[in-house]
């Protein structure tokens, strides 16, 4: 029992950091109606500017929401510089123009800081908790209330600020919203200024746990990905709920069900990306969307 | 396979055939009386890129030794290619090496998977293709492969050293392994498999792999110390090396931690792990390590140093790869002198088989680099090492994994 117990805690903590990521990924698709490949690189790269901040010296709360000001700066050049030019193409060019900001955030970032590992600090105490025979790292703690906060702000956002709400209009129907006095462009340009703000939370959340180098974020992103499928690309609270279901049931499947064993964890968050898609495409918990064609 | 092998050997027969019917003295491509040419691919982008550093490394060696004034008056030309750690484009950039640039020799190629793809290749063409960057147990098997020859201690001899260890030491061990699911994983795992032997079965209780794409390992050492058990054989990347490390202290479990040599850096891994939790780690070593601070003021250490800063500069003084890169390249150096003039590609296999108690400055004092005809495997010494909270410290005399 204690270690089905251990195992739910400690899948519950990477399911955290999975929801972390998949916040920034569902920021990005209610403000853009656009899946940013780039999203976990560009956090791996805010991580990093925190990162010298810190070894100059600079105080960990006061790096923490520079970063978070400058990834938000990061994310308005590069809509205005690279996604604007092809705002009205296809889709499938935007995704492939994300695809390229992602090899170009794993250079550059190799480039500037080299691919040895860094040691990234986390803001909690270390020493672990204990709860009768279970065990938590504080810092598993305080990832997942980061995560938590990060999620009611954006529910908040969304739900009750009129920029928000602007903001989902214009990704769903540009046309309309247009028409109606609302600044598409400039509304693009705040939901990748917000989404690579909140991806540079999940960053500095999660280089304390794997360590910080250019390729930190290129397994957890596949797992995010399945996270937010899972809980629908429309739903940040769903996408939350998806994370942790994924890192409790990677970690139960690979323990008990023998011939999956650790060998196949990663296969179990890419099954679910396709269930899911087949079954329910929407999302456990979210919006299908209608379209006149 | 035993038909594969038949129809290798007759290629092989029938090209030996044809390079003896060429006219005598005819030279050896890329080889003029002021230059040799020798061809190398690395990962410089894609996931393995941490590694590329060697290969930049290796160019600023051999630039050292033409300041120097080359090898018996001739220069080292020194091509080096991206192959982002994809077979594929291994092969490509191998054959462009050997066919376009018509390089003497491949030395140094890395990876695994990398050269495996290009093992029957170099072979057939007989090109050297030797000191590879890879720890395979594989590249010793001069009968089968005689142009391809290893450089560093193979996992499975390292597997060996550590499963003695265990045997010799450790009561009732109940062993917990956790390795990478690949061939470096599986290769570590056998060696320590066939050194434990018959007491393998009763003493191994639960064994854990991970994929490189796992984001974390916790829910495999949870399962490891509710196993029960009281040595860890840890065969991890330095970034899940530290997880490893950090989880095993959090929860609470103080196993016999082994470590592989993979991830024995200060620098990248117990740093990062924290160096309270990394107490008691061990590990075997055949290299001073560049972050640890017993060698700072150790000459070999200091010339090292001087090197990287006059001509590798951009590189990073607190990285491993660089003194093996500086080590490997002089050991290839060692061999091309021994060629003399003559370097015909049999002379330079020769020689590279013909290592005889070459010492190089960033090994471990009296770890000794010996080839022969039948022994393709250069450093196959390594002392065992406990880290003690701030250095690691050897301990017990040099295991040499040659003699059994």
């Amino acid at each position: 029992m204690d270690i089905f117990l251990q195992q739910v805690v400690s899948g519950i903590a990477t399911g955290g950091i999975y929801a972390s990521l998949a916040l920034a990924l569902v920021m990005i698709y209610q403000a853009t109606d656009v899946v940013n490949f780039a999203q976990g690189e560009m956090a791996m790269f805010s991580t990093y500017l925190a990162w010298s901040m810190l070894n100059a010296g600079v105080p960990y709360w006061v790096t923490f929401f520079a970063t978070v000001a400058l990834a938000f700066l990061l994310g308005l050049v590069i809509e205005r510089l690279v996604i604007r030019p092809v705002e009205s193409a296809p889709i499938l060019s935007i995704v492939i123009v994300t695809l390229g900001l992602l090899v170009i955030h794993n250079s550059i970032a190799g480039w500037i800081w080299s691919y040895i590992q860094k040691p990234f600090p986390s803001p909690f105490p270390s020493r672990p908790v204990h709860m009768g025979p279970i065990i938590v790292g504080a810092h598993d703690i305080g990832e997942i209330s980061v995560t938590l906060i990060v999620l009611l702000l954006l529910f908040a956002f969304f739900r009750y600020t009129p920029v928000g709400l602007a903001m989902r209009a214009a990704a769903h129907n540009p046309v309309s919203s247009r028409l109606s006095g609302i600044r598409v462009s400039r509304m693009l340009m705040l939901g990748w200024g917000l989404a690579a703000a909140f991806g540079a939370v999940a960053g500095m959340m999660v280089a304390p746990i794997v360590t910080l180098e250019p390729n930190m974020m290129g397994g957890i992103q596949i797992y995010a990905f399945a996270a937010a499928t899972l809980g629908g690309f429309t739903s940040p609270g769903g996408a939350v709920l998806g994370g942790i279901i994924v890192g409790v049931a990677e970690n139960l499947v690979g323990t008990y069900v023998r011939f999956i064993g650790t060998e196949l964890k990663l296969t179990v968050a890419l099954a679910i990306i396709i269930i899911v898609l087949l079954v329910r495409p929407r999302g456990l918990f979210g919006r299908a969307v209608v379209r006149r064609v | 396979m035993n038909v594969m092998r038949r129809v290798l050997m007759l290629l092989l027969v029938g090209t030996v055939g044809l390079a003896t019917a060429l006219p005598a003295g005819a030279q050896t491509p890329g080889v003029t009386s002021t230059e040799i040419k020798i061809g190398n691919t690395n990962p410089y982008s894609g996931p393995a890129s941490a590694y590329g550093t060697i290969g930049k490394a290796l160019g600023a060696y051999f630039k050292k030794i033409n300041d120097e004034g080359g090898i018996n008056g001739r220069k080292i030309n020194y091509i080096t290619y991206d192959d982002s750690y994809a077979p594929p484009k291994t092969v490509e950039m191998v054959r462009r090496l050997v066919e376009q640039d018509q390089v003497a020799l491949l030395f140094q190629t890395l990876g695994t998977p990398t050269n495996s793809a290009i093992h029957k290749y170099m072979n057939g063409k007989q090109v050297p293709h030797i000191f590879v960057a890879t720890g395979a147990t594989k590249w010793n098997d001069p009968k089968n492969f005689p142009w391809t020859m290893g450089w560093q201690p193979n996992y499975q001899i390292e597997g060996r050293i550590y499963a003695q260890y265990v045997l010799k030491n450790v009561k009732d061990a109940k062993v917990g392994i956790l390795y990478q699911n690949d061939d470096y994983g599986k290769d570590y795992r056998k060696g320590f498999l066939d050194g434990l032997g018959e007491a393998a079965k009763r003493v191994v209780v639960l064994e854990q792999t991970y994929e490189v794409t796992d984001p974390t390992i916790d829910s495999q050492i949870v399962n490891l110390k509710n196993s029960g058990a009281n040595v860890f054989f840890n065969v991890t990347i330095p970034k899940f090396a530290v997880q490893a490390i950090k989880k095993s202290h959090d929860i609470g479990w103080k196993p016999v931690h082994l470590l592989n040599n993979v991830s024995s850096s200060l620098g990248t891994t117990l740093k990062p792990a924290g160096l309270e939790a990394s107490k008691g780690l061990i590990t075997a070593l055949y290299m001073k390590e560049v972050t640890d601070p017993q060698w700072k003021n150790d000459k070999a250490y200091l010339d090292w140093v001087a090197w990287m800063k006059k001509y590798y500069p951009e590189g990073a003084l607190d990285d491993q790869a660089n003194a093996y890169a500086y080590s490997v390249a002089a050991t290839l150096v060692q061999a091309l002198k021994q060629c003399g003039n003559d370097l015909s590609r049999q002379n330079i296999m020769k020689q590279a088989a013909s290592l005889k108690n070459l010492e190089l400055p960033m090994l471990l004092p009296g770890i000794k680099i010996n080839t022969s005809a039948t022994d393709f495997a250069p450093i196959e010494q390594e002392q065992l090492a406990k880290f003690n909270g701030e250095i690691w410290q050897v301990f017990g005399e040099l295991i040499d994994a040659s003699k059994k």
